[in-house]
């Protein structure tokens, strides 16, 4: 099967863009933005994600099953993380049982069984 | 003189046992056949390991102290035999030796898309086993199949890190394998044969070899992190180390528990096989147990967390897990009732594989009907860890898989040998082992539900007449499970020549293929132009 013929100023392209983004990730790790800190990381992470996968493993120009198959993948593993995240995220709705404790909480004369 | 004139005479010619001789031939081929007769030998080896494991741990169990064994060796002996049974016999059962052997006979393909990437898939295959059996040799791993966390990482003395390893290395021989028929399936199909064409088997191991491509890279990259945890004291499922160890239980499941799905849909592609077969009648609802196949497996990915509601999972989370774990009944009850249905009115013969797949769908039936304990949130807790969930799992694994992988060796098999074994013998095997899973395995469920938890190698006296009868069915089924190994093997030289069809089978491996086949499958590309299961 014949590969689609890319011209290599692509790759250099592509390749600039990666160098240029992980410079802003170490960039940006010097500035303190809250709990916004892990979310550019990772939005620039996905950015360089999204170039080699596109670019670097052809699927920009692959047939429609082989986008296929790559689009299931990530739709699996945000599978993985949504699902276990509504376990976590949903912990703490469950109240503590009356006569426990948490390690942090001083204990309580209302807290004593 | 005369009695040799009367025996029957095989016309010399050449197929892919005699096309090449010698270890070389065997080592180095990349004939799918072979490579699924290489994977034959192998698995059948690890079943015997992991099952001397388990009549270890059955023979301690005849006494409430448990005189035979020491705890520690217990706790190593039911590791082993969940790790072997597991991922090297039940992985690899159906889909690498039947699988193998016959996608591209099913679809008239000449191989598999990749051979090469096929025999690597062995060879990894043996690799992880091999690091598994240092594992064991050296001095073993007691942390269970699951590898839990923090035992695994903090507690556990055994070589968890060489079994993890073991793991590891064995994923990507699922991983390879899936990707392999994935592609055959797709791309080499003969001329004709549309998708809904497709023999009910081909289906289920399409399924199977999505979970296995989405499954195992998750199972692999946790046996890493766990491996770090372990080695280095990296934090992520150490709470003392800013970790969770739900985690390691979210990613095991994850993998986990469509694996168990792994182990069972292509036992029920093989049932689909046999029931029209053995029923001289076209299947049921072709298009429901075909797409019942590929609902199982996207179910599958989204049922884990009803391993974990006694975990310190959220309640709330483990309220979706239960439902959706309700729904994975009803695509296997489509399967179950088609098949059913395919048989009623048919004209049914008790031939041994069909014994196999009657037996599969009992069995099936009540490991599936257990299920909805298990994943009922209020019942799940009394029965957790118990024995119940043991008796669940083995008639779904036991019960359900290697039913429907020993009907499919005994169905296929004149057509992987040119032989046929004595199917008395075989019918008598199946119902020994019938009966002996059945002795083994229901007492554990009444064992459960009265609070027997399971990994203990001590009970209190008053569970022992159970466990005595589940001994004695255990050392029945073992003898069921070597009939067959020596009649079987007494065929491939003694077993009278089976002819191209002795089954009267519909499907491209049983019209178009000599038995055994020759090394190229078929002398010319098949054009199909007819239904599946076309028994008129």
């Amino acid at each position: 099967m014949a590969g689609h013929i890319v011209p290599a100023r692509t790759y250099f392209l592509v390749f600039a863009a990666l160098v240029v983004l992980t410079a802003v990730t170490t960039a940006v790790a010097f500035v303190d933005l809250g709990p916004l800190n892990t979310v550019v990381a990772l939005a620039i992470a996905v950015c360089k994600a999204c170039l080699v996968v596109l670019f670097f493993m052809h699927v920009k120009y692959a047939p429609g099953l082989t986008r296929v198959v790559v689009v299931t993948g990530f739709l699996w593993l945000a599978l993985l993380i949504g699902i276990s995240l509504s376990d976590v995220v949903t912990r703490p709705w469950t109240p503590i049982p009356q006569g426990w404790q948490t390690s942090s909480a001083s204990p309580s004369p209302a807290n004593q069984p | 003189m005369a009695t040799a004139a009367l025996e029957p005479q095989v016309e010399f010619r050449t197929h892919y046992l005699n096309h090449a001789y010698g270890i070389k031939s065997w080592l180095l081929t990349t004939d799918h056949k072979r490579i699924a007769l290489l994977y034959l030998a192998s698995v059948t080896f690890f079943f015997f390991v992991g099952g001397a494991a388990a009549v270890l741990m059955r023979l301690n169990l005849l006494e409430p102290t448990g005189s035979l064994l020491e705890p520690a060796t217990y706790n190593k002996l039911f590791s082993m035999h969940g790790i072997v049974m597991i991922f090297f016999f039940l992985a690899p059962a159906v889909p690498a030796v039947l699988g193998n052997f016959l996608i591209p006979l099913m679809i008239g393909a000449r191989d598999v898309a990749f051979p090469r990437l096929n025999l690597l898939s062995w060879y990894i295959f043996m690799l992880g086993g091999a690091i598994l059996m240092y594992a064991v040799i050296a001095g073993g791993v007691d942390t269970g199949w699951t590898f839990y966390t923090p035992l695994s990482t903090s507690y556990a003395t055994g070589n968890v890190v060489a079994a993890a390893m073991g793991v590891f290395v064995s994923g990507f021989s699922s991983i390879l394998t899936g990707l392999n028929f994935i592609v055959t399936i797709h791309k080499m199909r003969a001329p004709g044969l549309t998708w809904f064409r497709l023999p009910l088997f081909i289906w289920s191991m399409y399924a199977t070899s999505c979970i296995f491509i989405l499954a195992m890279p998750v199972i692999a990259i946790t046996m890493v992190l766990l491996a770090l945890e372990r080695l280095f004291h990296v934090g992520i499922f150490d709470p003392s180390l800013g970790g969770d160890p739900i985690l390691f239980q979210h990613l095991f499941w994850f993998f986990g528990h469509p694996e168990v799905y792994v182990l069972i849909l292509p036992s029920m592609g093989v049932i689909s096989e046999l029931v029209p077969c053995f029923s001289k009648k076209r299947i049921f609802g072709y298009s429901f147990v075909a797409f019942s196949s590929v609902a199982i497996a996207a179910i599958s990915f989204l049922v884990w967390g009803h391993h974990m509601f006694v975990s310190g999972q959220s309640v709330y989370a483990g309220l979706v897990f239960s439902a959706l774990s309700f729904a994975v009944a009803i695509p296997s009850a489509i399967k179950v009732f088609n098949w059913t249905a395919t048989m009623y009115k048919g004209s049914v013969s008790y031939s041994a594989p069909m014994l196999y797949a009657i037996g599969f769908i009992g069995l099936f039936t009540m490991g599936g009907l257990t299920g909805l304990f298990l994943a009922s949130l209020a019942t799940d807790v009394h029965l957790h860890d118990t024995y119940f969930v043991i008796a669940h799992f083995h008639y779904i694994m036991v019960g359900g898989a290697v039913m429907g992988y020993l009907g499919g060796i005994h169905f296929w098999w004149p057509k992987m040998t040119g032989r046929l074994y004595p199917d008395g013998w075989a019918r008598f095997a199946a119902g020994v082992i019938f009966v002996g899973f059945n002795l083994t395995f229901f007492p554990q469920y009444v064992l459960g539900y009265l609070g027997m938890p399971r990994r203990y190698p001590v009970y209190p006296p008053e569970f022992q007449v159970l466990n005595v009868m589940s001994t004695a069915g255990a050392s029945i089924l073992g003898i069921g499970y070597l009939i067959p190994l020596v009649y079987l093997i007494w065929s491939m030289r003694y077993g009278p020549p089976a002819g191209q069809n002795p089954w009267g089978a519909k499907g491209l491996e049983w019209e178009k293929a000599l038995s055994p086949p020759p090394p190229e499958n078929f002398e010319e590309t098949p054009v199909v132009t007819e239904e599946a299961y076309n028994y008129g």
